[in-house]
């Protein structure tokens, strides 16, 4: 691939995107760019409107001004287009929201086969490929309600990157989780953004930020407050609120 | 210093045996004990009383008699083979079940062999029950076994098999029914059909429609389309506020009024009509229920994934919502059977109304009504009972993975 052309191109862009709830304005001209293969990690106060964001990427938010662009196509009321979009794009959720009834395997297979149409046998073969990679091969069999936390979330990893998307949105990916599991999540999700996925990540998790961001984002009231790489958030902020915020989340 | 101290010797109390039991549950103070002895003489009394008047004091003679009344009602002695067709079916689809769903069919499997044995030790010279007839029912045990060792064949799926059943429950009443014009199965009119035949046919019918229908409600309910979800509304509030023998006379009264005059509806099938719509619309709420106890995050995470709406609903929500639901939907398929009684409104002769016509046509039965009815109540027990034993085992099984 020519590194060069695609870093040139953006495979999301955002311009002026708007969303109310009722008479709330929770999201107030959010505009960004993100390239192919960058991280970008999303961090801000609860009600900031990050996961309000982080849902309009793929639609299960709708905006109502402004334009998002996936890998170039707009998303609108389009079916067509919204179908399109949740193909390229995995999502992983703070709550795991794995298929209580299907097996692991069957949780990771699902898509492939219904969506991208794959004969069983594909599906299942790069499923066993895919939980090799997130270290569960071993639990293809169980029921999600069977594996602890980190496990559940991992498999919810694996069945997005089923998918083969090109981007990977994550909400929250470990907050409910207990504290000895964030670790292998955070791992795996270390290993995704090394292997050149184009994530973004709504995290507190600030050694994961460090690590593997380009950039970062700070949200807050519905709004971009400061961004910037890593680096200069942690170390230069700008902002009186990014300073504060830092302060109370880092200082234990 | 750390000090380690083996734990592995220690055991959990021992539970306390039958006598220390008994002291402590039944005689652990004086007006306990004073409780225990005088309710043990009520159980006592009543129950020799029960037993006295079960095996000396009542008549059987009108329910040991006429089984075959009993079974299928007036329907013509000389074509009963064509039930003992749907028999024989019947017993090797439920070897086959046994062995494709196993534990959760055990009990029921059992419960059929015990009904097929009844039948062959059957105490009386029972009208019918000759020894071919006896023997027909013995072969069916060996029919069990037969479907018990097909259904190990590789190609078999459980939903074939769920298959089969519907399509062999279609066929049997094309057979019991006949056909026109026909030499070999000549048309046996729905109305000398009767007993427990039209009991089963109502409420297996009646169950395998409506749960379908109450599905597609539910979901219609819920749906964006406002004629769907307005059409659903007003039918399963309107169902849901007449009584069902309203529904029955709603069936077999006016239902004939709104078609042309050459078409009529049998009376059989008009009563099934009213009986299963009535069943669907309480199936649909029970099903909403279900759908509603989907947490929304799983039709986030599809959508995510790409499926799109038939494929969420099908593949993520109803699968889930069923299964929440099983126990709701057991016990309406318990009332839907038992309610086949008040099919008798419609004059179809169903199992309770047999009794009552055997009553009615004896006079030396005159003052024999309790053992009738307690003989009546006493199969609608067993079977109510079955399926409830059985939704438990289909819960179990499905249970993987809840919790």
């Amino acid at each position: 691939m020519d590194e060069s052309a695609s870093k040139n191109k953006p495979i999301i862009i955002c311009h002026d995107v708007h969303k109310w709830f009722g008479s709330f304005h929770a999201l107030k001209g959010i505009s960004m760019d993100v390239n192919k293969g960058e991280v970008i990690v999303i961090f801000g106060p609860s009600g900031s409107g990050k996961s309000t964001f982080i849902r309009t990427l793929n639609r299960l938010e709708e905006h109502q001004r402004g334009q998002i662009f996936i890998d170039g196509i707009e998303l609108t009321h389009d079916v067509r287009n919204i179908e399109k979009v949740r193909m390229e794009t995995g999502m992983v959720f703070q709550q795991f929201n794995l298929f209580p009834h299907l097996t692991v395997l069957q949780n990771v297979t699902l898509a492939p086969i219904w969506v991208r149409k794959w004969p069983k046998e594909k599906a299942e073969t790069y499923a066993q490929q895919i939980l090799e990679r997130v270290g569960i091969p071993e639990q293809a069999d169980k029921f999600p309600a069977q594996l602890s936390g980190g496990q559940q979330q991992r498999v919810a990893i694996a069945r997005a990157m089923a998918m083969q998307p090109k981007v990977m949105l994550f909400d929250e990916p470990t907050s409910a989780l207990d504290p000895e599991m964030i670790k292998e999540v955070l791992d795996v999700m270390v290993e995704l953004a090394r292997s050149g996925m184009t994530m973004v990540v709504i995290t507190h998790e600030m050694g994961f930020a460090r690590a593997v961001a380009h950039r970062m984002f700070f949200f807050d009231e519905g709004q971009i407050v400061e961004s910037g790489p890593p680096d200069k958030i942690f170390n230069n902020p700008t902002e009186d609120r990014t300073k504060l915020f830092l302060s109370q989340i880092l200082t234990h | 210093m750390t000090v380690s101290v083996s734990t592995d010797h220690i055991r959990p109390p021992a539970p306390p045996g039958p006598l220390a039991w008994l002291r402590q549950n039944l005689f652990n103070n004086w007006y306990n004990s004073l409780l225990t002895v005088i309710s043990l003489a009520i159980v006592a009394w009543a129950a020799t009383n029960i037993l006295r008047w079960v095996f000396f004091e009542a008549d059987w003679r009108p329910v040991f008699l006429t089984p075959l009344l009993y079974l299928v009602g007036q329907y013509p002695r000389q074509e009963l083979w064509r039930l003992g067709a749907a028999v024989a079916a019947a017993s090797f689809l439920t070897g086959i079940s046994w062995r494709v769903w196993g534990r959760a069919m055990r009990f029921l499997v059992i419960a059929y062999a015990v009904f097929l044995l009844a039948g062959v030790v059957w105490p009386l010279e029972g009208e019918g029950l000759t020894l071919p007839v006896r023997i027909f029912l013995l072969s069916n045990l060996g029919l069990i076994l037969v479907g018990y060792l097909a259904g190990g064949l590789r190609i078999l799926r459980p939903a074939y098999v769920l298959v089969a059943w519907v399509f062999t429950l279609g066929a049997t009443l094309l057979l019991l029914h006949g056909f026109s014009g026909s030499e070999v199965l000549p048309v046996v009119p729905t109305t000398v059909w009767g007993g427990l035949l039209v009991t089963m046919l109502l409420a297996i019918g009646g169950i395998t429609i409506s749960f379908p229908i109450g599905v597609l409600l539910a979901l219609g309910r819920r749906s964006s389309l406002p004629v769907v979800s307005l059409f659903s509304t007003v039918f399963i509030e309107f169902v849901r506020g007449v009584p069902l023998i309203g529904v029955l006379f709603l069936a077999s009264i006016i239902l004939p009024l709104f078609l042309p005059a050459d078409v009529r509806i049998d009376r059989l099938l008009r009563a099934l009509i009213g009986m299963t719509l009535f069943s669907a619309a309480y199936m649909a709420e029970n099903v909403r229920g279900g759908l509603a106890s989907v947490p929304l995050g799983q039709v986030e995470a599809s959508k995510a994934l790409g499926l799109n709406g038939a494929q969420i609903t099908l593949l993520v929500v109803l699968p889930q919502a069923l299964r929440a639901v099983i126990p709701p939907i057991v016990g309406q398929f318990i009332s839907l059977f038992k309610d086949t009684t008040l099919a008798s409104g419609v004059a179809v002769l169903e199992f309770l109304s047999i009794g009552r016509s055997i009553l009615q046509a004896n006079p030396e039965y005159i003052g024999l009504q309790a053992e009738v009815y307690i003989f009546i109540a006493a199969v609608f027990w067993i079977f109510s009972y079955l399926m409830s034993y059985a939704s438990q085992k289909i819960e179990a099984a499905l249970g993987v993975g809840e919790r």
